[in-house]
């Protein structure tokens, strides 16, 4: 474990009272609308997995996640327990509220075809990437969304590691098997996964697994 | 390391001096380079960029960052599209360091940090912020809200340390510092001089820069910044592929 990681909070939810509970394979996404106050947990069932992660308003899509205000906001890089995931509106559409992995990322963004070619050779153009899977995802929960809202994302369970010297690394994930985050919506949302099917970096340990998405009603 | 390199031919097709908290779009063509002087210490530049001809196409921080496993913007860098292309070139650079990552200002932060301030009362001096004038910016070219994407924030240096926290650093770019960008393809060019969002300076306090545009050549095949990294060739070479695609023929 990373000694600078967040300390890790556990949840005291019990997954047999989860109102939903499914388990996604690599390479597919999930995309399903949360409730205010509703809470959602991502599971990473076998370890080191990324599960690339959008949100946007379900009253008004074209408010959505935003990286940057979510880091300005905390002045912080890395997301864990207390992280509230702010709207390019600069309001909060959901919080972090448990995590037992203790760091995840929002400067990786996704996986492209397009940027496959550009980060590891022309002939990767052909592999399954994450931005494929949102537009499918995002297309299945509402018709209108497309390319054009697919900000950068959450990636979960994903270690990208800056330097104090500014250098920027993709590392093995602090993640293991059975780890979680744990998030309570804020109000209305979408949520939108593409758990990544990316084989060329460590981001999933050179073999993409499955994920378990839970979701429990406000008590 | 702090690179000036004179690139740009000396007459400029074009000058514009942005006070207050100026904003400003253009599109520039490819082979176009936009120079950008801070004409006092401590300006910042919030800065988005789309393909003019298809604006879906967008800068990409996270792409621009994990191509060049760098977390912040110098000279020899490019800023890369989320297309695997390149949309501009940093060509020449005083200062070394410019932000990727903290945004844009919002008129809450603004009222929180610097108080009430109404046109009615301030007239041209009052208070704006950097989403507001991007949103403005981007109407004009028939794109809004879910055109907003993570901008870069030109002359100003923000660090992480080993746990992700962030610290600004004041004063980053003294007077006179520039950045040349040049134009890879055809693009839309959104920018503001608001303060940068992390800034500590308690006082409302835009500085004024100077923009200039050159006319010039597209880049060579011993382009140094086309050769500054392996995945920058790759996407000069995806660039090149999709500019001569769209080019007209001039086969008859």
């Amino acid at each position: 474990m990373n000694p600078s990681s967040a300390p890790l909070v556990e949840s005291a939810l019990d997954p047999a009272a989860a109102a939903y509970r499914q388990i996604v394979g690599a390479g597919d996404p999930w995309s399903r609308e949360l409730r205010g106050g509703q809470i959602l947990r991502i599971v990473d069932l076998e370890g080191n997995q990324s599960a690339d992660t959008l949100f946007y308003d379900a009253g008004d899509p074209a408010e959505r996640y935003s990286a940057s205000d979510t880091i300005r906001h905390q002045a912080a890089l890395y997301l864990t327990t207390g992280t509230r995931l702010m709207s390019t509106a600069g309001r909060p559409l959901l919080t972090i509220v448990a995590d037992t992995c203790g760091r995840h990322d929002t400067l990786g963004g996704a996986c492209s075809r397009e940027s496959n070619t550009m980060r590891y050779a022309l002939d990767r153009e052909s592999m399954h990437a994450c931005r494929e899977i949102f537009i499918r995802g995002a297309q299945e929960c509402r018709p209108e969304l497309g390319k054009r809202d697919l900000t950068c994302n959450i990636n979960f369970f994903m270690n990208v590691p800056v330097t104090p010297d500014g250098r920027l690394t993709f590392a093995d994930g602090l993640s293991a098997p059975g780890r979680y985050v744990e998030l309570r919506a804020e109000r209305d949302v979408i949520a939108l996964i593409s758990n990544c099917p990316q084989l060329n970096n460590p981001c999933n340990a050179y073999n993409p697994t499955p994920i378990e998405v839970l979701i429990w009603d406000p008590r | 390391m702090n690179l000036a390199i004179d690139n740009a031919p000396a007459a400029p097709l074009y000058t514009r001096t942005l006070d207050h908290a100026g904003m400003w779009s253009a599109v520039l063509g490819r082979g176009k380079t936009l120079r950008c002087t801070a004409l006092e210490r401590g300006a910042n530049v919030g800065l988005l960029l789309y393909n003019a001809d298809v604006p879906v196409e967008r800068y990409n921080m996270p792409d621009t960052l994990k191509g060049q496993h760098i977390f912040y913007l110098r000279h020899l860098y490019c800023l890369h599209s989320d297309m695997g292309r390149v949309l501009a070139s940093i060509i020449a650079d005083t200062v070394g360091w410019h932000d990727t990552v903290c945004g844009a200002s919002d008129a809450a932060l603004v009222a929180q940090k610097y108080g009430p301030s109404t046109y009615q009362a301030a007239r041209n001096e009052f208070h704006r912020n950097a989403r507001d004038c991007f949103l403005i910016e981007l109407a004009k070219w028939g794109l809004g809200p879910r055109d907003l994407v993570p901008n870069l924030n030109l002359f100003s240096k923000v660090v992480a340390d080993e746990a992700g926290r962030l610290t600004f650093v004041p004063d980053h770019a003294p007077a006179g510092a520039r950045i040349e960008l040049r134009f890879e393809m055809n693009t839309l060019v959104v920018l503001n001089t608001c303060q940068h969002p992390l800034d500590p300076d308690p006082a409302y306090h835009p500085r004024p820069v100077r923009l200039e545009v050159f006319a010039g050549p597209p880049p060579g095949a011993d382009d140094p910044c086309r050769h500054s990294r392996p995945e920058n060739e790759r996407a000069f070479l995806n660039t090149e592929n999709y500019c001569a695609l769209r080019a007209p023929s001039s086969v008859p």
